[in-house]
């Protein structure tokens, strides 16, 4: 449970450094005046290092080389020069370890000889406290087995109850002359004041590198932000007009690239929302027109639609001639009466004002319906309606008034075209879709034919007799009903073969539909043929 | 429509009485010799701002209403009728769009036709608003905190009674007759409004809105009419 929030912070802070370009840039420019910095900041404190270094050495060296020469020099005026090499070391050591508590340096006297391979030194006198086996470097001690000539080499001095110190041990060697053998005098200065300055120098520099970095962040965030703010709000007006606040602007300063971005910005803006105006205004007109001629066209067509009833309920009182022109009237009437709905439907799509009601249908229950309800014209023409469906609904998030009016006229169609041989009508779904195909074995549709069904008031065969009285635009609102639920109408036919028709419909609205449940390609089809 | 062919049980003596509020004079005049012919009296009003007074004065068993109307508008005609009466709206309307039937419906309107139609229609569908439901004795139904008086014509919540058009008081009658039932929307046209087989469900839709209104304590979480998701309305259990 710990670890969750671990993933989901990273994934935020992921998120911001993707959208923030500000983050970004400061971040490498920060890293990269942080290397440089660095870099420079090194080779300075090694310079600074080695010149304080060369300085001590050479004054240290030069100090021990005096101290040696005045002992050689105290040596040689020392009377009673046999035997007594006791006394004469004395002589030798004891002002070299007063001068050196005086000024602060550390005095090893190593007796000639060495005890075993380590290079430790068989007998010596020193500073009292002094840790020899760590303080002296058993490398100069080696040099001095083969070499009698100064020399120095850096250590780390060490003394009983005091923290251990850098320092430069110094090595000369002296011929005492009471036993004619070399003694190395070696001198062991202190760093520390160096080492101090370093540390000095050295604290000084990294305060003043975080300063710059802090400094180089600072100002690359202002520089950054300069840009991207403005970015920013273009973006945030962008949004805004395309969520539909069509009036928004964006704010120009000054006549930099960012303001020309923001002129140019605002002129696109100001093009589109005059052009959404027009296509807005157009579309109003054509809105308020079919509004406009339904009612006007209407009205008038219900009195003579009323008139045509009380005629037609009255012919049989008339004249056969006069009879027959009631009934005309009166079909035909109910030909104007469709093709005017129709019309109408279609012209309300393309105003865009056909809006949908959803709810869960049952697909199965609409094929029941429909084919109940043509089952006058089925009979009429001899044609037998089947439907094959599931036990289980066949729920699709649908508007029932539209799709019960696809499938009606699918199936209208399909009687119409039958040729009195059976109609079936097949429903099915899966968890994304549910379907029905309408299918047929009459004369079928050629490919081209299929591809054109759905125009409007195309006709299979410009000679054929009506039949059923179609406008010609039922399958072109079955197209519009269908379009509007994002859902497919497809047809498929052969010629002698028959044809059928397939709606898909998302289970629910707005899903995108990726497969049908029933085959567009009937499985009889070949049989068919 | 078969519903049609049943004679009015109201008062078999009288003729019906219909108000046609409509400015065409044509349409108007035709109405009135279709109405005759069915048997009904009928008056014309052609301007909206005097359907009222003339609705005061001829006392009309239904209302049939235009929407496109000088003077005042259909809508608002509905709502000042509905305000003093429960009398049968049947709405006549050029549109079929949603939202104008939608909006005539809320404003009171029981039922709507839609130009153009065809006379055996008309005349069924106000033989089913001036018929009555067949009363089922006299007795009192109770749905919720809600008493129905079914012979009274009254509904009652404690003291306080519930005013109802009639036909949401079918409405409702129908609904907690059985209370275990659930009602499609198609049942419910067919056994409310009379019709035989109507795909217009929206119908029911805005009369239950409507219902609710006035029945519910909260209209937004209905307890007296339950929706069935996916099937349709039942009463609420008591």
């Amino acid at each position: 449970m710990a670890r969750t929030p671990l993933p989901q912070a990273a994934a935020r802070w992921l998120t911001f450094w993707r959208r923030s370009i500000a983050a970004r840039v400061v971040a490498s420019t920060v890293i990269l005046s942080a290397l440089v910095s660095a870099g420079v900041g090194w080779v300075l404190l090694q310079q600074t290092r080695e010149g304080l270094l060369d300085q001590r050495v050479k004054t240290v060296v030069a100090e021990a080389s005096a101290e040696t020469a005045a002992a050689r020099t105290r040596l040689q005026s020392v009377p009673g020069t046999s035997g007594d090499a006791a006394g004469q070391r004395r002589e030798l050591f004891d002002p070299i370890l007063d001068r050196g508590r005086l000024r602060g340096f550390d005095v090893v006297l190593v007796s000639p000889g060495v005890a075993d391979d380590t290079g430790v030194p068989l007998q010596t006198y020193s500073t009292p406290g002094l840790d020899l086996e760590k303080s002296l470097p058993p490398s100069l001690l080696q040099h001095f087995a083969s070499s009698g000539t100064t020399a120095w080499t850096y250590t780390t001095i060490r003394r009983d109850g005091q923290p251990d110190q850098p320092g430069v041990v110094v090595g000369s060697r002296v011929i005492l002359p009471a036993d004619n053998e070399p003694y190395t005098v070696c001198y062991l200065f202190p760093l520390q004041d160096e080492e101090d300055t370093l540390a000095l120098v050295t604290r000084a520099m990294l305060t003043a590198g975080l300063l710059l970095m802090v400094l180089v962040a600072v100002l690359t965030w202002l520089v950054t932000r300069q840009v991207v703010t403005p970015v920013r709000m273009a973006r945030r007006v962008a949004e805004r007009l395309a969520a539909g606040q069509l009036q928004e602007r964006l704010r120009v300063r000054g006549e930099d690239d960012l303001a020309r971005l923001a002129t140019s910005f605002n002129q696109m803006a100001a093009n589109l929302q005059r052009q959404i105006r027009l296509l807005e205004e157009l579309s109003r007109v054509q809105r308020r027109f079919v509004s406009d001629v339904s009612h006007e066209l209407r009205t008038p067509l219900t009195t003579v639609r009323m008139a045509g009833d009380v005629l037609h309920d009255a012919r049989e009182s008339f004249d056969p001639a006069t009879a027959r022109a009631a009934e005309l009237l009166q079909t035909e009437l109910d030909r104007f009466e469709g093709l005017l709905a129709d019309l109408l439907e279609i012209s309300r799509f393309d105003a865009g004002a056909a809006a949908l009601e959803t709810e869960d249908v049952n697909l199965t229950d609409v094929a029941q319906r429909v084919v109940a309800a043509t089952q006058v014209l089925a009979d009429q023409r001899g044609v037998r309606v089947l439907v094959e469906a599931p036990p289980e609904p066949c729920l699709a998030e649908a508007d029932v008034r539209r799709v019960e009016r696809i499938v009606r006229n699918l199936v209208t169609n399909a009687i119409d075209h039958a040729e009195s041989r059976d109609v079936l009508v097949r429903v099915a779904h899966d968890d994304q879709a549910a379907a029905i195909a309408v299918r047929d074995h009459g004369v079928g549709l050629s490919a081209e034919e299929s591809a054109m069904v759905f125009n409007r008031f195309w006709r299979a065969d410009p000679a054929r007799a009506r039949t059923s009285g179609g406008t010609g635009l039922g399958l072109s609102i079955a197209m519009e009903d269908t379009h509007l639920h994002g859902g497919w109408l497809q047809a498929w036919g052969e010629p002698g073969g028959g044809s059928q028709f397939r709606l898909t419909l998302p289970r629910k609205v707005g899903d995108e539909l990726r497969h049908s449940p029933l085959p567009l390609v009937p499985e009889d089809a070949e049989v068919a043929v | 429509m078969t519903a049609g062919s049943t004679t009015p049980t109201t008062d078999p003596g009288a003729r019906g009485r219909i108000l046609v509020v409509d400015d065409d004079a044509s349409l108007a005049e035709m109405l009135g010799i279709v109405l005759r012919q069915e048997g009904f009296d009928s008056q014309v009003c052609a301007r909206g701002d005097e359907a009222l007074a003339a609705f005061r004065d001829y006392h009309p068993d239904l209302v049939l209403l235009d929407l496109m109307l000088p003077g005042l508008d259909g809508i608002d005609v509905c709502k000042e009728i509905r305000a003093e009466s429960g009398v049968p709206i049947v709405m006549l309307t050029a549109k079929g769009d949603t939202l104008d039937v939608v909006v005539g419906l809320e404003s009171g309107a029981d039922d709507y036709i839609v130009k153009p139609f065809k006379p055996k229609e008309l005349v069924a569908r106000i033989r089913a608003r001036v018929r009555r439901l067949p009363e089922h004795g006299s007795d009192m139904l109770k749905v919720g905190d809600l008493l129905i008086d079914v012979a009274g014509h009254a509904v009652t919540r404690g003291d306080e009674p519930v005013n109802l058009t009639p036909l949401e008081f079918d409405l409702l009658v129908c609904l907690a007759r059985k209370p275990w039932q659930v009602f499609t929307r198609e049942v419910l046209l067919e056994q409310v409004w009379g019709y035989r087989h109507s795909a217009d469900t929206r119908l029911v839709n805005v009369h239950v809105q409507r219902l609710r209104s006035k029945v519910e304590h909260d209209p937004e979480r209905p307890e007296i009419v339950v929706t069935v998701r996916g099937v349709g309305y039942k009463a609420g259990s008591a």
